[in-house]
């Protein structure tokens, strides 16, 4: 892999990621509603409080010339402020940044360290009771939304046994261990509800690459090398089984950013999910805006990652 | 009633026949608002009551903390910004006004040392000022002391429209004056009946001059105070965090004794209404949950748990359905119920006194909203003391059938009732939203054996309130025959909410649908009425015209009321907390305390 594959790479990342904004913009701006509805339904407030306030935040003038001045404030490392709040969006982002990567990364990996050892297990001893086992509740897993997973442990953890908090509080008021404790107590469930459910489609993707991968030729040739059982399956199978794996794993990663908006809602997890959610009822264009951007980000920058990545586990795959 | 019966309750509350709460609710029996009533008695020279609450702890703090739900987070601490309740509920942790407005619609006192009246003269006789005395040895949670400063300077935050602040309509018409440093003088240009709008309740909280003197107007935005608010409240600010998280702790110099008890609050927001009354009344995970917007039956099955309950508060909401005197499938001018237009078969009375009588409203109430939505048949607040005497509404299929029968609307041979080859088919829309759909059934239902079909239709919320001027489902266009909502008053005069009548309010494509007057009602007897009612002096006189204003409304059959919406909350068992319709939920946030 040369530097200058990196450089083309990010060069062609540029022009997809104006488009990416130009279309986000234009779909905003035509989406119905009004970030100050509110403002004109109510009879007490004159409709000269919402004029000026368009005025001010300049929604009057055409989409285009707002498209350029948000483009070039955004240039410049201004994003722009929320309607609702008014208060700085990337302020607003990164209030909720922390939250959302310790529970949503924290599920993804989760997803990972019980996806990888399941998979590899049933995907080496296929049709076995293991495997079978593992099926089943891999099938069970991501056949059940969040929703539903997310109401039962709330039923059960919290309703019935009153062992865990169903509300998630980002400010504890609590230092040391028993910040650490009421932390780990509070993520149990939204962790285990997303990491789950994303584990359960891995595993089975893990095991099919497995599955693939163990009926090759060479790895015949590796274990009548007399190379141990072990030895073979993790030098040998994982490597190269991992390739599509590292791809969906890699493409997953600017969901841990982007938060997860339906478990988000339920335990009310305050990530970027659900600061997304209520700028879009709001309509809070500029929140929506910064935040689907920066997830444009996040996808063209995990996708070049994911290709190095190809590159780094399988030599053969060569970039020009 | 009319003027002379007015005068003659006053006279017997005054005379001590009638208690000053048998004549609020009579008053809001014919349409009227608490606050109205109790000011009508004010400026007859009856002072307000001075109800104080009840309030056990003898020792400021020791509480520990005080949880509390709001499903929808606070996303703005300034008040004059505060668009929504949650904005308002939020900054009043912080923020306090002058006086705040109690169940029964009497002002209490916060910042103010006393409430006006006529027996002082702080309440001039012509109603053109009114004088408040401010509380002496408050200070700012800086510190700083509260002054009359402080006061005049909100009026003229406010007013500066480059500031652009929701409370403008308040402040913008009224002169304030300072008098002494704890005495302000309130002007009004013309004599102003309902004169406790500025500084007090939920619009009148006061932010302080000190520190908010630098971005009056255009900077209005960028003060640092907008984040982190400075005020005079029970809470202290410590952190803030749009739509999620308002923390608060203890404001050691509070100027009420022994408050707060909680040594410090936290409001959490996000999640839906189900959850949040699970939290409060089935896990007791939080102490208090604002706006349960959830069904009856599904409350009453968490209140089994015996860890909380849930609080009904009158308001002035009401679930209504709309009739359309304009026709809404011709198009004249590029637009559809257009007020060159007539409806076809709305125009005529017994069709509108038919439907009336279609709307099941006992059943919408017992089946559908049960305790949060009682079953009314006027526009404005209706307690249940006065149900009864008030038998104008009624539900009969047979008598609906009969009425249409005689105005000559027969049935055909499909079993819809026609007159001159139009029938009596009406679309029937409203938002996406359980209740509202299962009332919908309920009055197809009623209105098919009566040989009226209709043809239900369901718009998402977020189109449907919205004032986007191309879609044309959304409420104000009014593209259909009937509509439902929920109209809520947010002032406590009704003045400004009974304007949704008027000819001039009319929603058209000309003013894109901006007007008020959504049914496209025009009616002289009613536009003269409320004229006269705005430049009328005598508050007494004023108060009939509003009566007057809501039966014409109701008797005309303009619209339908179904249910009265209360407030509705949830809290903890052992938690003492006053709520009032008229006011924020947290208007009595200093008075909140639990038993242990």
């Amino acid at each position: 892999m040369s530097r200058q594959y990196l450089i083309r790479r990010l060069m062609i990342a540029i022009p997809s990621l104006l488009g990416i904004s130009i279309v986000l913009f234009t779909v905003l701006a035509l989406a119905p509603g009004d970030p100050f509805g509110e403002l004109a339904s109510n009879p007490a407030i004159p409709p000269e409080v919402a004029a000026s306030l368009r005025a001010k935040f300049g929604l009057d003038d055409p989409v285009w010339t707002r498209y350029v001045h948000w483009l070039v404030a955004m240039l410049h490392g201004d994003w722009g402020f929320s309607f609702a709040s008014r208060i700085d969006v990337d302020t607003l982002i990164l209030q909720r940044l922390p939250t959302t990567l310790i529970v949503i990364g924290a599920a993804q990996l989760l997803a990972i360290l019980v996806a990888l050892p399941v998979g590899v297990l049933a995907g080496t001893r296929p049709y076995s009771l293991f495997d079978q086992i593992a099926n089943t509740l891999a099938f069970i897993g991501f056949s059940l939304p969040t929703f539903f997973t997310g109401l039962l442990l709330i039923l059960i953890f919290s309703v019935r046994l009153d062992w865990l908090p169903m509300v998630y509080r980002a400010d504890l008021g609590a230092t040391g261990w028993r910040w650490f404790v009421e932390e780990v107590k509070q993520s149990i469930m939204p962790v285990a509800v997303l990491g789950l459910f994303q584990g359960a489609s891995l595993v089975r993707y893990v095991r099919s690459a497995v599955l693939d991968v163990v009926r090759l030729d060479y790895v015949t040739t590796a274990r009548s090398k007399g190379i141990g059982e072990r030895k073979v399956i993790t030098r040998h199978v994982v490597r190269t089984a991992l390739i599509p794996v590292v791809t969906l794993v890699a493409l997953q990663m600017p969901v841990v950013f982007g938060g997860a908006i339906v478990t988000e809602q339920i335990f009310r997890v305050p990530g970027i999910g659900s600061l997304l959610i209520s700028a879009m009822l709001s309509n809070d264009t500029p929140v929506v805006m910064a935040v689907t951007f920066v997830f444009a980000c996040l996808v063209v920058l995990f996708n070049l990652i994911a290709d190095i990545l190809y590159g780094w586990l399988d030599p053969r795959i060569a970039y020009r | 009633m009319n003027e002379r019966e007015l005068r003659r309750l006053i006279d017997d509350v005054k005379s001590g026949g009638l208690s000053r709460r048998g004549f609020v609710q009579k008053m809001i029996a014919v349409g009227l608002t608490a606050p109205l009533a109790t000011q009508l008695l004010a400026f007859s020279g009856v002072a307000m009551a001075q109800n104080a609450p009840a309030y056990k702890p003898t020792k400021r703090g020791g509480g520990g903390l005080l949880k509390v739900l709001w499903w929808q987070g606070p996303t703005l601490l300034n008040p004059h910004f505060a668009v929504g309740t949650k904005d308002q509920d939020g900054s009043r942790l912080f923020y306090e006004p002058l006086a705040g407005w109690d169940p029964n619609g009497n002002l209490r006192p916060v910042l103010a040392a006393a409430i006006p009246g006529r027996e002082d003269g702080t309440l001039a006789a012509d109603g053109k000022s009114v004088t408040w005395k401010l509380k002496k040895g408050v200070t700012w949670h800086d510190g700083k002391p509260f002054t009359a400063d402080d006061v005049v300077f909100n009026w003229q935050y406010s007013k500066d429209p480059a500031t652009a602040a929701v409370t403008i309509a308040d402040y913008k018409d009224i002169l304030v004056e300072k008098v002494d440093d704890y005495t302000i003088t309130i002007k009004f240009d013309k004599p102003t009946p309902f004169w406790a709008n500025a500084f007090v309740g939920p619009r009148g909280m006061i932010i302080p001059k000190h520190l908010y003197a630098d971005y009056i107007g255009a900077k209005s935005r960028e003060a640092p105070t907008n984040l982190k608010p400075v005020g005079t409240g029970p809470y202290k600010f410590k952190d803030f965090r749009p739509g999620d998280i308002v923390s608060g702790e203890i404001n050691t110099n509070y100027h009420m004794e022994n408050r707060p008890y909680f040594d410090a609050i936290e409001m959490k927001g996000g999640g839906d209404a189900v959850s949040a009354a699970r939290a409060v009344l089935q896990t007791g995970e939080f102490d208090f949950a604002w706006n349960m917007q959830v069904e009856d039956e599904i409350l009453l099955r968490l209140e089994k748990g015996g860890k909380g309950h849930v609080v009904i508060s009158d308001g002035g909401n009401i679930e209504h359905i709309q009739l359309n005197t304009t026709d809404p499938w011709t198009e004249v001018d590029g637009e559809r119920s257009s007020l060159k237009t007539k409806h076809p078969t709305l125009s005529d009375p017994a069709v509108k006194q038919a439907l009336s009588m279609l709307v099941d409203k006992q059943s919408v109430q017992k089946y559908i909203y049960g305790r949060t939505g009682v079953a009314t048949a006027n526009f404005v607040n209706n307690p249940e003391k006065f149900r009864s005497k008030d038998t104008k509404y009624e539900f009969n299929i047979e008598k609906a059938a009969e009425i249409l029968e005689k105005a000559g609307w027969k049935k055909g041979a499909d079993g819809i009732r026609a007159k001159d080859g139009k029938k009596l088919k009406f679309v029937f829309q409203t938002s996406i939203n359980q209740p509202r759909q299962k009332t919908q059934a309920i009055v197809k239902q009623a209105c098919q054996k009566a040989g009226i079909e209709i043809e239900v239709k369901a718009v998402t919320a977020s189109v449907f309130f919205s004032s986007d001027v191309a879609n044309p489902d959304t409420y104000t266009h009014f593209y259909c025959d009937l509509q439902m909502y929920t109209t809520t008053m947010t002032q406590p005069d009704p003045e400004v909410f009974m304007n949704q009548f008027c000819s001039w309010e009319v929603a058209t494509k000309a003013n894109k649908w901006q007007g008020r007057n959504i049914t496209r009602w025009r009616n002289q007897e009613y536009d003269d009425n409320y004229k006269a009612a705005q430049v009328e002096v005598d508050p007494v006189k004023r108060a009939a015209m509003f009566i007057k204003a809501n039966d014409l409304v109701i008797n005309n059959y303009v619209v339908i009321p179904v249910v009265a919406r209360p407030g509705v909350v949830a809290k903890n068992t052992k938690l003492t907390a006053e709520i009032s319709g008229w006011d924020n939920n947290t208007w009595a946030i200093q008075d909140w305390y639990k038993e242990t």
